[in-house]
């Protein structure tokens, strides 16, 4: 719907209507891109990160769906065997918002040398704990740190994950542009965000916060969510070009996840940073 | 930057996504649909039906409900003793490890706490697998050749805990000797996935029957059913083999590939599981470090070694040492009956499968390649009791009579009425329907010893745990005669093999609960749904009444002039549908 309403305003006029957004004026002001109170928020439930049963459940449910798509769109972009069990061997990924190592753990099992950042200090020691319980994620490194100050001690990686994170974060744009900082020339970004639409303020907060309570209540703001064609444009002014995305769709009798072309609700993109675009504005 | 640009990134990735293969079953939930469903056409044909006849279609399709149900366990009965049979070696040495079970267990209670300065230089030279399979018989070497045979587990490093010498060196099968008693019936859905194994090539080099008409009738000779194999448009309906010559196919399948497996011929005594779920992290996180907690479960072997493995499969029988240690409870229940297994020769040559139920049990009598068969007869303890122990002569008598004329008449090939009635559904009439009754082949000697099993029940509250699940019978134990044992630990092996790969594939810890619960979630239905059947069918078995009796026989008839029926039956039997019904 969204996508017919937008084909008949040129982009020009889309600018226009965003750029309250783009230029960080509907986010408080502060220096870093993280929100205070979010990080409160869930350094309150960290320690339930690895329950399946507990407040991450939802994530866990679709933990397997998003690295279907982040191995499939991984190994196409880097031209990898997607039939091998390590496929990811030899690329180095930041996992941003690792919380207790969900996605850097699969990742590192896939091959790849992943470091994993979180702000909040208990995230980190849990992951930590749980991932030197295997030998094969053992090798994850785990910082307390934000994306602002990885791109001050310039590091680069062939891939940066932000995934369920951008609606956290204060200012989306200055986030996006850490982001592309952070990737290598010809790199992959992959963001994955809940939509603002309907929709999604009907699943993605009444019903999963309020009805199904499989989220603590106040997890999302619908305010802070941002639609495909946002996500698009930001990431496109940081310096890179969604090549790749797709919808998460739920099966509630199944209670599982599948990949869709529905991106009304959940969505996933990968960008790749173009080769000349040194992004620092 | 166009809209429109965004919906073809959006197509383009998700037919991407879905072009590989792998992962496919995250992006689609297409049902697969099963080769050779013809039956869905068939009924369409049955319900456009003029209305004069509605009636009629009507009081049959309840009858249908019936001997649906019914004529699925009597099919399903005339396989093998192989869950009790299969695994038998396995089942051995789980029962001898239960009779010295007290000492070792609360050796390791009692000493872990005073060990624990050892146990951490001890932990550098413990190895670590990624799977560890308790139990080496049919189906925990299904399971290795399953695994050996995907290119996404096949790089995966396996530990066998068996003690069975067997599987230390090959076996030589010599074919001059006559068939073991032990045998299993293979149904075209196991052999198919032995076949994508690459195991199956084996067992055709030793001996094996496949058979394609079977012929079920019952003591009131009321009715009987004969099944072809070109009803459903197969080559055969299924393949008898013996135990050894299927573990022996497995085994070769899997030393032939170069699948990393170490075989500790050896006992499990205890495990322990390590859960890492952060309570407990949280709690040993101050005093040790991660590391030296091991990783995933530890075992302890009755050798006094022990091995660590992210995920340890039980698959060591009915009487699993792996569930009891896990502390998962069963349900069941034990029929007051034992079986009789034994090898028979005749004169001729025999290719059929038969089956005839007698007022005391159901007594199969299964092809085994040349002039020999193989008899399963299930009746009271006592007299198996009995027929065990009288002579040659007098047990071959009892055989013949049980098969032929004994307790009641031969069936008529044509009960007057009945068949102009069921001709209504003879439209797309199968083949057998036009074959009449055969007597089976005289016994005329006995090849084998005479083996007499006791039959039970019993299902696993749970299939999996964190680390750790059941297999196979040690998931469940059929009612033993069903031959669909085996089968369904073939089953219950190939599921999990796909669930593993599909774990690695997305770089998932294999022991992780979740993936497990899917391999859970998927089998309990099936494996429920045929274990109903089957006791359903040893109940109706039991009763000799005169109305039920005719029911039977209508139930027999049914399942024999009944095209779409009989498909169904057979489908079913042959592991190609998940539920006995029209779909």
């Amino acid at each position: 719907m969204a996508c017919k309403h937008l084909g008949k305003v040129n982009d020009k006029s889309i600018e226009r209507i965003l750029h309250p957004l783009l230029s960080g004026r509907f986010f408080s002001k502060q220096p870093s891109s993280l929100k205070d109170n979010e990080l409160a928020k869930f350094a309150a439930i960290s320690d339930t990160w690895w329950d399946s049963e507990g407040p991450f459940k939802p994530l866990h449910a679709m933990n397997p769906t998003r690295l279907a798509f982040i191995r499939s769109a991984l190994c196409r972009h880097f031209r990898k065997d997607p039939y091998s069990a390590k496929p990811l061997e030899g690329l180095k990924i930041v996992d941003v918002g690792c919380g207790g190592g969900i996605l850097s753990e699969p990742l590192a099992r896939l091959g790849a040398t992943v470091t994993g950042v979180d702000a909040v200090e208990k995230n980190i020691k849990i992951a930590q704990l749980h991932a030197g319980l295997d030998p094969a994620t053992s090798t994850i490194e785990f910082c307390c740190t934000t994306a602002e100050k990885l791109v001050e001690e310039g590091r680069k990686f062939d891939a940066v994950m932000a995934l369920e994170i951008i609606e956290h974060v204060a200012d989306p744009m200055e986030f996006c542009k850490s982001l592309a900082a952070l990737t290598v020339p010809d790199g992959a970004t992959v963001i994955s965000t809940i939509n603002r639409s309907m929709r999604a303020y009907a699943t993605a907060i009444v019903a999963a916060e309020y009805i199904l309570n499989w989220l603590p209540k106040g997890t999302h703001q619908w305010s802070s969510f941002l639609t495909p064609e946002e996500l698009v444009l930001i990431l496109q002014r940081a310096g890179i070009n969604v090549e790749e995305m797709a919808g998460f769709e739920y099966d509630p009798v199944k209670g599982r996840w599948y990949l869709s072309d529905d991106i009304s609700v959940n969505f996933i993109a990968l960008g790749t940073k173009s080769r000349n675009t040194e992004c620092d504005t | 930057m166009n809209a429109c640009f965004l919906t073809l990134v959006i197509k383009k990735t998700v037919s991407n996504v879905c072009a590989l293969k792998i992962p496919r079953k995250y992006f689609c939930n297409e049902s697969v649909k099963v080769a050779g469903s013809t039956v869905g056409d068939v009924s369409n044909e049955t319900s456009t039906l003029p209305d004069s006849e509605s009636l009629l279609v009507v009081s049959f399709q309840a009858l249908d409900r019936l001997t649906e149900l019914y004529m699925s366990l009597t099919f399903l009965i005339i396989g093998h003793l192989s869950s009790q049979a299969g695994l038998n070696n396995t089942e051995l040495a789980t029962i001898s490890v239960a009779n010295h079970k007290e000492t070792p267990m609360l050796d390791n209670l009692l000493l872990l706490p005073q060990e624990h300065g050892k146990n951490q230089v001890i932990n550098k030279t413990i190895p670590q697998y990624d799977i560890a399979i308790v139990g080496g018989g049919l189906v925990g070497m299904a399971l290795a050749c399953f695994l050996a045979s995907m290119p996404m587990t096949k790089q995966l490093n396996v530990a066998i805990i068996d003690s069975n010498p067997a599987l230390g060196s090959s076996l030589h099968i010599k074919k001059k000797n006559p068939p073991d008693p032990r045998v299993s019936t293979v149904t075209p859905a196991s052999i198919s996935f032995l076949q994508d194994a690459g195991a199956w090539k084996y067992v055709e080099q030793n001996r094996h029957a496949y058979f394609n008409i079977m012929q079920v009738w019952d003591y009131t000779g009321l009715g009987y059913a004969r099944y072809n194999a070109r009803d459903v448009n197969k080559d055969f309906l299924g393949c008898v083999a013996e135990n050894k010559v299927l573990h022996n196919a497995l085994l070769s399948c899997v030393k032939d590939s170069d699948f990393k497996t170490t075989i500790y011929p050896t006992k499990l005594s205890s495990m322990t599981v390590n859960s890492s779920s952060l309570s407990t992290v949280k709690e040993t996180a101050s005093k040790e470090l991660p590391s030296a907690q091991g990783h995933g479960a530890k075992l302890q072997l009755s050798d006094g070694s022990s091995i660590y493995a992210k995920l340890v499969v039980g698959a060591d029988g009915g009487k699993s040492h792996v569930r009891e240690l896990m502390g998962i409870k069963t349900i069941g229940w034990n029929y007051s009956q034992n079986a009789i297994i034994c090898t028979v020769e005749h004169t001729s040559e025999n290719a059929c499968a038969w089956q005839r139920f007698l007022p005391t049990g159901p007594i199969a009598l299964l092809p085994m390649s040349g002039k020999f068969s193989n008899i399963v007869w299930t009746m009271s303890p006592a007299e198996s009791n009995n027929r065990k122990s009288i002579t040659e002569e007098e047990f071959l008598e009892d055989v013949n009579y049980a098969l032929d004329y004994g307790y009641g008449p031969h069936p008529s090939s044509s009960l007057s009425g009945t068949r102009d009635m069921l001709s209504l559904f003879k439209m797309d009439a199968t083949i057998s329907t036009s074959e009449f009754f055969e007597i089976p082949p005289k016994v005329t000697r006995l090849a084998s010893e005479r083996m007499v099993f006791p039959l039970s029940l019993r299902h696993a509250n749970s299939y999996a745990s964190k680390r750790v699940v059941l297999i196979g019978d040690a998931a469940h134990t059929v009612h033993p005669l069903a031959g669909q044992g085996v089968n369904l630990g073939f089953g219950d092996a190939y599921y999990l093999s796909r669930i593993i790969s599909e774990g690695i594939t997305l770089g998932t810890d294999i022991g992780e609960i979740n993936l497990l619960k899917k391999y859970e979630k998927e089998r309990k239905a099936a494996n429920i749904m045929m274990m109903a059947i089957l006791d359903g069918f040893q109940k109706a078995c039991s009763i000799d009444f005169g109305p039920f009796n005719l029911l039977r026989a209508a139930a027999f008839h049914g399942a024999n002039y009944i095209s779409p029926l009989k498909r169904s039956i057979i489908s079913y039997a042959s592991g190609e549908h998940k539920l006995p019904i029209f779909l």
